[in-house]
């Protein structure tokens, strides 16, 4: 088989070989547990630490108000959960959005059936949040406000330094989720006035199941983990090692790189937005046009499924044809019928979200891997669109918005 | 996730296309619901479909039933076909994944349907 393109980086990135090398240190020999204090186990404390140091470099923290999770899903349900448990006596509301990803939304979720109140935000036809929604929306109640740097699904990048300062302001907390921004775009928590702040190390380059938290100082927030000492005794656990040092070889090379890359990013998106646009007619970019992750390229494909056109690509036909790996918001994918919540909170119809294809480059990829993708994607489509028994015809079926007969989905979800 | 049969089927689909002048057509599904086929069938003296062909939007598994629900629809008489069942094409397949069953495997409704437009057609003549 041809050597794969790979686009499909929102969802994971490769290693660094730089990383694994860092890493292989401390999965061999060297394993003494850092708890200890013989020397055996204070070069791995020692590591941990500086560690530490490179990835609240990386977003301008100190690295005293650093910890390290299992990734940015835990640090998630440990900034909500834990400022909840926290406040409570102060007050019992929260504010989200629309299109938050799952682990913003099930915490909220399940602290609304312990009698907590919610507020979801809705997005613009772009997903941005008004800021002067969320000014609007802080009660006396309200204890936190939960937010997305970067949808993980359009790279629409959120006005979160305008939203840190309006909580600032009104002396509400402000947790923001970077796990898709932390290595790609600047990241500093002082200049976006948050209190918290996760990331995730595999997204940047680094190894899977290993994140952090940054936790400003002062803030109140209950331990996540109890039991031992570690991590001055808010997530215990003996620390992976090896994880740690990873996301800190990780945290280390974006922060060196992320200026030029950057800007090679940048110009390849809009270059593959621009071949779509030229080739394909009755797509939609979605996501904000320049408030974006430069690594993001998210459209909706009138008349066809997003499964389908993934899988085709997945599994070309021609014996000599490179596999692209490419995610959709598709239901099909997720197994419950609906598609991207996310989609459909910009306002798009069911079925343009359900041909949506989100593309997400990372620093492998070249202007000639992102053609050979873009010109399988436009026969794919093309193939699939014949199949189509809607496509073109379908248009004002779709847009009226008429249940058809036979599929029964909200029996079925 | 979808077996070797599903994958055939989806990147090698039999009788895509659309019957001309069809004596029954089928149409089911729901844009909304990301899954649309139709089902296209002409039919002999005898009864018997001689030739079927589908279009379809949806997911891999609806591309391969539809392509499946043909294959065996073909030669088969009216009463035959419409025996077909949803589970009969997902075993024909090697099986399904248990969220694709509903709205994915939706091709032998629309045989069902292509076969009702022609019995329609046929008893008002």
């Amino acid at each position: 088989m041809e050597k794969a393109i790979f686009l499909d980086n929102a969802a994971t990135t490769r290693t660094d070989p730089e990383v694994v090398e860092a890493m292989a240190e401390w999965l061999g020999d060297n394993f003494g547990s850092p708890a200890t204090l013989y020397a055996f186990g204070s070069q791995a404390k020692q590591a941990i630490e500086q560690a530490r140091q490179h990835v609240a470099d990386l977003i301008g923290a100190d690295q005293k108000d650093l910890y390290f999770t299992s990734g940015a899903t835990e640090s998630n349900n440990w900034a909500i959960r834990g400022v909840a448990e926290a406040l409570e006596e102060k007050g019992k509301h929260i504010i989200t959005d629309q299109a938050e990803h799952h682990s913003i939304l099930m915490p909220c979720r399940h602290l609304e059936k312990r009698g907590w109140d919610v507020t979801y935000l809705p997005v613009d036809g772009d997903g941005l949040v008004n800021p002067q929604d969320v000014a609007d929306a802080i009660r006396e109640d309200t204890v936190l406000v939960t937010l997305v740097h970067a949808n993980h699904e359009i790279g629409t990048i959120q006005p979160v330094e305008e939203i840190g300062a309006i909580t600032r302001e009104k002396g509400v907390y402000l947790h923001v989720n970077a796990a898709q921004s932390v290595g790609h775009i600047p990241v500093d928590v002082e200049a976006l006035s948050c209190d918290l702040l996760s990331l995730s190390g595999h997204k940047f380059y680094g190894p899977k199941g290993v994140g952090a938290l940054y936790i400003r100082r002062g803030v109140r927030i209950v331990p996540w983990l109890l039991g031992g000492g570690q991590e001055k005794k808010r997530r215990a656990g003996t620390h992976n090692v090896p994880g740690i040092v990873g996301i800190g070889k990780a945290a280390e090379l974006a922060r060196r790189n992320i200026g030029p890359e950057m800007e090679r990013l940048t110009a390849l998106r809009d270059y593959m937005i621009e071949l779509i646009e030229k080739n394909m007619d009755d797509i939609r970019l979605n996501g904000h046009r320049t408030k974006r992750l430069p690594n993001n390229v998210n459209v909706s494909i009138e008349g066809i499924e997003g499964e389908s056109i993934m899988l085709s690509l997945s599994y070309p036909t021609a014996e000599k044809a490179r596999p692209v790996f490419v995610s959709t918001g598709s239901a099909c994918v997720s197994g419950t019928l609906e598609p991207s919540h996310i989609l459909l909170a910009l306002g798009l119809p069911a079925e343009l979200a359900h041909g949506s294809v989100r593309m997400t480059l990372s620093r492998h990829d070249t202007r000639e891997d992102a053609e050979y993708a873009l010109n399988a994607l436009f026969e794919v489509a093309e193939r699939l669109r014949a199949m189509s028994p809607i496509y073109k015809r379908g248009a004002k079926q779709c847009a009226s918005g008429s249940k058809g007969e036979g599929c029964d989905c909200e029996a079925a979800s | 996730m979808y077996t070797e049969q599903v994958m055939d089927h989806f990147q090698n689909p039999r009788n895509m296309g659309e019957v001309e002048n069809a004596d029954g057509v089928g149409e089911v599904g729901n844009p909304q619901c990301g899954d649309v086929m139709r089902i296209t069938i002409k039919v002999d003296d005898d009864e018997r479909i001689e030739d079927v062909k589908f279009k379809t939007l949806g997911c891999g598994a609806a591309i391969a039933t539809s392509s499946m629900v043909t294959e065996m629809a073909k030669g088969k008489t009216l009463a035959e076909a419409q025996e077909i069942s949803k589970k009969a094409v997902a075993d024909a397949l090697g099986g399904l994944p248990p969220q694709k069953m509903h709205c994915s495997n939706l091709a032998s409704d629309g045989l069902k349907k292509a076969i009702e437009d022609y019995r329609s057609r046929h008893e008002s003549k």
